[in-house]
């Protein structure tokens, strides 16, 4: 009934390969990102804000970045927390060096920054695989962390340790800072993040995403028919740090507008960010979407019914959500090892044959 | 002997001491990861699980007071004056039985051929679910163990070191917590009983044939869940025993999980199959990270122990990508 | 110096030639002084019992092992140590033994993934999409489909290879290899597990892109019927050393290859 193939008649390559060959599928989406751009931003308040669509854009834009690396070319990494610190860094030490900079560049730039970083911390993973890489990651997690910690240059000498973004105008109207509105950095980061998405896809659909697959699906048997692996994973781990470094950039910059490095991107932010593109899908686009939505938006919900709800103390709703992530992570593992992405996969599927399904 | 080689001794020695502790975790990693192939994120909340697990027993909690107290609105808190330790661990080592019965009945059963990083993944969920299940039941402040081994300074060590050093050095002697030598002493039983077990038992053998070939054991007649119910028993008891060690030395409190996180670079040097790499691996981790912040640390801002394991690792694997003692990898198509 | 086949096929001069290859691994010897040549439009076989070190052999041509002593001469030029996807894109493809597919991608992925070598728009125009990159994947994706209809897999398209059965995953293997239009085809059994009807429409294939594109091929295969009726010339190893090399008539009755490989008695 829906997401019918049949009668949609592709007649040539390029209408073949378009990003949304399915025409429900080109209508929904638009639909989506026209009320996301138009309608939202009438709407937002500082709640909805701080709480929901700030927090889900940054990490959306994480996954999508740990997602090209561990999902699409295979490389666990464990080091996204350290990643996100560098694109955070970075971005604050562009914004204080060069205050006339546009918002977009100074983000851009601090990811550049964080993609010549990861490529360093990429290196290890031509020789390691496998677990030893997920391993080797954690030093750069730690090394980068603490280095942020103790070398005073990061932080401009600030007594507490903290760096604090200076208010930065987007034409005119206060991006960052306490003094900015909901609504333009909300449509900030979702301008960023809806740009990179599509041009994540369009890597993915060419050459360079087809040859972090091969290294993912048969590492030598890939290096044998012509993929360098060398290029492939170096590449892959560029563009994830990439993207990520851009993550932290919005988080400090936006998100936050303050950052220490211990608590904001320590080890339990790289291991979250791997949740989000366990549970929303490994290897999808829309899987990074999905799966940080999920673990933005239930702690909130969460947090809403039992603390506000019940009346239970804080710390308790915190240990019922640890208990409820890692019960839902084996059982996203256990019944479907393609996460969210997949079940939506299937649910199309089912909706194609509706309501005769033989 | 001049006071500054006694000093690195002393700092020499701690290491070792330190290492030990981490290979007490990391000896659970090897002997799951060698019969199931599984690489066990979990093993650190593992230990503390146990660790939590004893203190309730011993101090007489009631499970999931807390949860209880915020449902219902009671003010339950302790059922009586607790139990004598070795009942306490005997009972927490039927905890962990469970908990291995469990594991294996709801989710590692279902888990047969999936690819090595989705059960390690599978594992860092369950490391999430049991530290959120651990404070749910026992609550999450730090809290005291004491199991009856003595602590402190070793004064013997601190006397005879003392006279080592030069006359009017005013060399005070090292300082070895006794704490430390007894962990030494049980990793040293530990990992004794461990090899006995696995080379002169029936079941040990069975645990070697299904570490080398899942389907080879079956066809055989080993049953693959019985025998994942003892190994994760075992890593269980190896759980609790370092989970008593750390717990003594640090208090019981949610770091002893990033315990785990060190056992991993541990794993590296060592091997992920080798008992003896994991002791070995310890080791050279506890000493390096020692020595490094003892005489670079302080140039460099100090708390380097926070990432020299996990660098020197990785320096190690550029060159040895299988550790010190894991079988060298050939590459096939 | 182009000779004929009694079919009209032509073979050229030498394509690839191997001289002296000694490979070992620790201190087992995989292979011993093996010298041999393959010719510009040939069907060249390489046979010998399990262990003989065939399969070692092709590794070493596609570049995956680097042997101790010898050299490979490719196309007139001795070849210095190379990566394999540096042989790739001097114009060797090959299939594998066991099945080494791209399981999470679709066939036409997978044969996409085939012409990577040829395919060269940057990461910038990668990310834009329209222009440059879309026209080079146009392009490609035109060739791509010309194999797909040859070796009949139009159907197959879009479905992820991992839930393809065993022969069309080796005929979608063969696309893979096709695709990139290689000079040198290394086939490393490409038959094996495969029912006689299989075995049939692979023969084809093979035959057929022999005669078509011109392309030069190096099989590895058990099954002697298929060897003897496909092959121009036939090399035997046996215990990683050269037993006898020549036309399929000629090492049929050679007396070496009947005692080690055919066992004494006659195939």
């Amino acid at each position: 009934m829906f997401y019918r193939e049949a009668g949609d008649f592709k007649t040539s390559y390029s209408s073949d390969q378009q990003t949304f060959p399915i025409r429900l599928d080109r209508h929904m989406v638009w639909g989506i990102l026209a009320i996301a751009f138009f309608v939202v931003p009438f709407f937002i308040n500082d709640y909805w804000e701080k709480s929901v669509l700030l927090p889900f854009l940054v990490w959306a834009m994480a996954a999508l970045g740990l997602n090209i690396l561990t999902g699409f070319c295979g490389q666990v990494s464990l080091g996204s927390g350290g990643f996100m610190a560098v694109g955070a860094y970075a971005c604050y030490k562009l914004m204080v060096a060069f205050p006339w900079m546009n918002m977009f560049i100074v983000v851009i730039l601090a990811g550049l920054i964080t993609a010549v970083v990861g490529m360093i911390f990429g290196l290890p993973s031509l020789r390691i695989k496998g677990f030893y890489l997920a391993v080797a990651t954690l030093a750069s997690q730690f090394f980068l962390v603490w280095l942020f910690n103790k070398v005073p240059w990061f932080y401009n000498n600030s007594a507490s340790g903290m760096i604090v973004a200076p208010e930065r105008t987007f034409f005119g109207i206060p991006l960052t800072g306490a003094e900015s509105p909901s609504w333009i950095t909300y449509l900030f980061c979702l301008t960023l993040v809806v740009v990179f998405a599509f041009i994540a896809h369009n890597l993915i659909r060419g050459r360079i995403g087809r040859s972090w697959m091969a290294i993912r699906d048969m590492d030598i048997a890939a290096e044998i028919i012509g993929v360098p692996p060398l290029k492939a994973k170096l590449s892959a781990f560029a563009i994830s740090s990439f993207y990520i470094g851009m993550s932290g950039a919005m988080m400090f910059a936006i998100y936050l507008g303050t950052a220490e490095p211990t608590e904001a991107f320590g080890i339990s932010k790289s291991f979250l960010v791997l949740f989000m593109i366990i549970i929303g899908g490994l290897g999808s686009i829309l899987g990074s979407f999905l799966g940080a939505a999920f673990l933005t938006l239930m702690p909130v919900l969460l947090k809403n019914v039992m603390v506000n709800g019940f009346g239970w103390p804080a710390d308790l709703a915190a240990h019922i959500e640890l208990l409820l992530i890692g019960a839902l992570i084996m059982f996203f593992l256990i019944v479907e090892p393609h996460g969210l992405a997949q079940l939506w996969r299937v649910t199309k599927e089912k909706l194609r044959l509706w309501p005769f399904p033989h | 002997m001049s006071p500054d080689l006694l000093n690195v001794l002393e700092v020499i020695l701690n290491g070792l001491m330190a290492g030990i502790m981490y290979s007490l975790v990391a000896l659970g990693f090897v002997l799951i990861y060698k019969a199931s192939g599984i690489f066990n994120y979990a093993q650190g909340v593992m230990a503390l699980f146990a660790a939590l697990t004893l203190v309730g027993f011993q101090t007489g909690q009631i499970p999931f007071a807390h949860v209880i107290n915020a449902a219902l609105g009671t003010h339950l808190d302790t059922w009586g004056p607790g139990l004598p330790t070795l009942l306490a661990i005997i009972l927490t080592m039927g905890v962990m039985v469970l908990f291995a019965y469990v594991l294996e009945r709801f989710v590692l059963r279902h888990m047969v051929n999936q690819a090595p990083i989705i059960l390690f993944m599978t594992t860092i969920g369950l490391a999430y679910f049991m530290e959120g299940f651990g404070d749910l039941m026992w609550g999450a402040d730090v809290k005291t163990m004491d199991v009856g081994l003595p602590s402190g300074g070793s004064t013997w060590l601190e006397s005879i070191t003392a006279g080592w050093a030069a006359e009017g050095s005013n060399y005070r002697g090292m300082y070895i917590d006794v704490l430390d030598l007894w962990a030494a002493g049980v990793a040293i039983v530990l990992v004794i009983t461990l090899t006995l077990f696995s080379q002169y038992t029936k079941t040990g053998r069975a645990l070697r044939a299904v570490a080398d070939d899942h389907q080879a054991a079956l066809t055989v007649g080993i049953s693959l869940r019985t025998i994942w119910i003892i190994v994760w028993s075992i890593a269980g008891f190896v759980a609790l025993v370092a989970g008593i060690m750390w717990g003594a030395k640090s208090g019981v409190q949610f770091s002893l999980s990033l315990i785990a996180l060190k056992a991993l670079p541990v794993l590296i040097l060592g091997g992920f199959t080798s008992i003896p790499g994991a002791i070995v691996g310890g080791l050279i981790i506890g000493v390096g990270e020692k020595l490094f912040e003892y005489f670079i640390g302080g140039m460099i801002g100090g708390a380097t122990e926070n990432w020299f394991a996990y660098v020197l690792a990785l320096f190690f694997l550029m060159f040895r990508p299988q550790g010190l003692f894991g079988e060298r990898i050939i590459e096939r198509v | 110096m182009a000779e004929s086949t009694q079919d009209g096929r032509k073979i050229g001069g030498t394509l690839l030639e191997v001289k002296n290859i000694s490979l070992s691994f620790g201190g087992v010897k995989a292979l011993t002084d093996i010298s041999f040549d393959i010719k510009e439009g040939e069907i060249r076989a390489i046979i010998g019992p399990n262990g003989a070190g065939k399969s070692s052999m092709l590794n070493v041509i596609s570049g995956f092992y680097h042997p101790q002593q010898g050299e490979v001469w490719f196309r007139g030029q001795k070849r210095g140590s190379m990566r394999p996807y540096e042989v790739a894109r001097q114009g060797i493809a090959r299939t594998f033994q066991n099945i080494a597919l791209f399981k999470g991608m679709s066939t036409l992925d997978n044969l996409m993934t085939g012409r990577i070598t040829q395919m060269h728009t940057n990461l910038f125009w990668q990310a834009i999409w329209k222009g440059p990159a879309e026209r080079e994947e146009i392009a490609h994706r035109e060739r791509v489909e010309h194999i797909i209809d040859f070796l009949g897999i139009q159907a197959i398209r879009k479905t992820p290879v991992g839930r393809l059965p065993y022969g069309l995953q080796k005929r979608v293997e063969l696309g893979r290899a096709l695709a990139a239009e290689a000079k040198l085809l290394l086939l490393d059994e490409p038959m094996a597990g495969m029912n006689l009807e299989e075995k049939e429409d692979m023969c084809r294939f093979i035959l057929d892109v022999n005669d078509e594109f011109g392309t030069t091929i190096a099989l590895i295969e058990h099954d002697m019927g298929v060897v003897m009726d496909l092959s121009d010339r036939v090399v035997v190893l046996d215990y990683g050393r050269k037993l006898a090399d020549g036309t399929p008539a000629e090492v049929r009755s050679d007396p070496e290859v009947i005692k080690a490989y055919l066992g004494g008695a006659h195939a």
